[in-house]
């Protein structure tokens, strides 16, 4: 599997965010995108989850044999951005099992996701009741739940305490050798071996 | 699909009661016209379905600035439009969960409410069917308006005003059939088709024109 992007730009408006970043990436490898505030690694995310029109360039997502993968890239992407995309007047247990039915190919039970992130004593509970670094790391089981090729996060760490940046790296490591691609933007390093990085702005 | 209905069902009863409230609502607009009326039980009953018709639009209108808002507030709404599924689906099981939860306890409530303004049995059961044919209309043309106004601050007005000239021809022939149903020359069967025709055309046409509107607005 292969994520090719080329000459990407996009505008806001007018204004052009970010432009020509090109890049390529097989399965099992990682990209952090770095770059000062305001430089447009958000945007850039968006533009390959599919959520920003790109005003230039292409994005391919190739399967082993070089053939173009059907519909839209954004259907094979599990995107986790600034906000958890949860409910707060739902229990943990409803909001993940909302997202795994409705993402389709399920992959990690609820309860096996809300284990790899130390949360499973919170299955029952109103998402509102958690605090930030546990509802980030309820967002980060949703990416487990659902069988995606290919993980855009955001700033995935926000909020998390050192043990749980390190469990989630270990996440990311897993991921990695499961022959997934993985674009981050985060100014901590994951430490994956096959770790690209792209500077934006600068 | 079904998860996505679920979930809306859910969230409508928990997030306080999104239900009651539209009854509540229509329970005031209803009640405050006799007062305004005066006691004249046999004008009363001539406005009735008007009355009925009305307080049903207002009350259809209650909650669907919260429709894509707050999906777009906690980040939801990017998952939701990432998916494979045809977007158009998704906003039309939105919105059909919004009449389940907000035009369905109205037409539920009408018998109550016909009583109260002197309506006859026959009367009740008209407005009732006119109602349940033609309030889903009004949830469809609202996702169109709540995913216009997805992205502003306060947007719950501007739904009010942009939705409310688009079903002004459902309120005609919805009145227009109930008065059929009770006036002898009168036809009830050709405007009850013409608010079945106006639910089926938006069923299609509103969920569509959001979808479009929501892949626009992205940011």
């Amino acid at each position: 599997m292969k994520l090719i992007v080329e000459n990407l730009s996009i505008h806001r408006a007018t204004q052009e965010i970010v432009s020509d970043i090109s890049f390529e990436l097989s399965s099992g490898e990682a990209l952090i995108v770095t770059g000062e505030n305001g430089s447009g690694k958000s945007t850039t995310l968006r533009g390959i989850a599919g959520l920003m029109p790109l005003n230039t360039g292409s994005i391919k997502l190739l399967d082993e044999k070089g053939k173009q993968f059907e519909g839209e890239i954004r259907e094979y992407c599990h995107y986790l951005g600034h906000q958890n995309g949860m409910k707060p007047s739902l229990t943990v247990r409803e909001n993940l099992d909302f997202w795994q039915k409705f993402c389709g190919d399920p992959d990690l039970t609820i309860e096996e996701a809300l284990d790899e992130v130390d949360l499973a004593h919170t299955i029952d509970l109103p998402f509102s009741y958690l605090s930030a670094g546990m509802k980030r790391r309820v967002s980060i089981a949703r990416l487990l739940v659902s069988d995606r090729p290919v993980w855009i996060v955001d700033e995935p760490t926000a909020g998390l305490d050192a043990q749980s940046v390190r469990m989630f790296t270990g996440l990311c490591h897993a991921f990695c050798e499961g022959g997934g691609i993985l674009i981050a933007a985060t100014h901590l390093p994951l430490g994956i071996e096959t770790e690209k990085t792209l500077e934006i702005g600068g | 699909m079904f998860a996505l209905l679920k979930r809306e069902v859910l969230l409508s009863i928990r997030a306080g009661g999104g239900t009651l409230t539209g009854v509540l609502f229509f329970l005031a607009v209803v009640s405050v016209f006799p007062f305004a009326v005066g006691p004249d039980t046999k004008l009363l009953s001539h406005l009735a379905p008007a009355i009925l018709w009305i307080g049903a639009l207002l009350a259809s209108l209650l909650g669907l600035d919260k429709l894509f808002a707050q999906e777009r507030e906690d980040g939801s709404l990017d998952l939701l439009v990432m998916q494979s599924h045809p977007l158009s689906i998704t906003i039309f099981i939105k919105a059909f969960a919004h009449w389940l939860m907000t035009g369905l306890p109205l037409v539920l409530a009408t018998p109550l409410f016909g009583i109260m303004l002197n309506l006859s049995p026959l009367g009740i059961g008209a407005t009732m069917i006119t109602l349940l044919a033609g309030t889903p209309a009004i949830s469809f043309i609202g996702a169109v308006g709540a995913a216009v106004s997805v992205k502003l601050p306060r947007g719950g007005m501007l739904i009010s005003i942009l939705v409310l000239p688009l079903v002004i021809p459902i309120l005609i022939f919805g009145v227009a059939a109930i008065t059929g149903a009770l006036e002898d020359p009168a036809p009830f069967t050709a405007p009850f088709l013409f608010v079945c025709a106006i639910t089926l055309f938006t069923s299609v046409l509103g969920p569509l024109a959001a979808s479009i509107m929501l892949r626009h607005s992205a940011d």
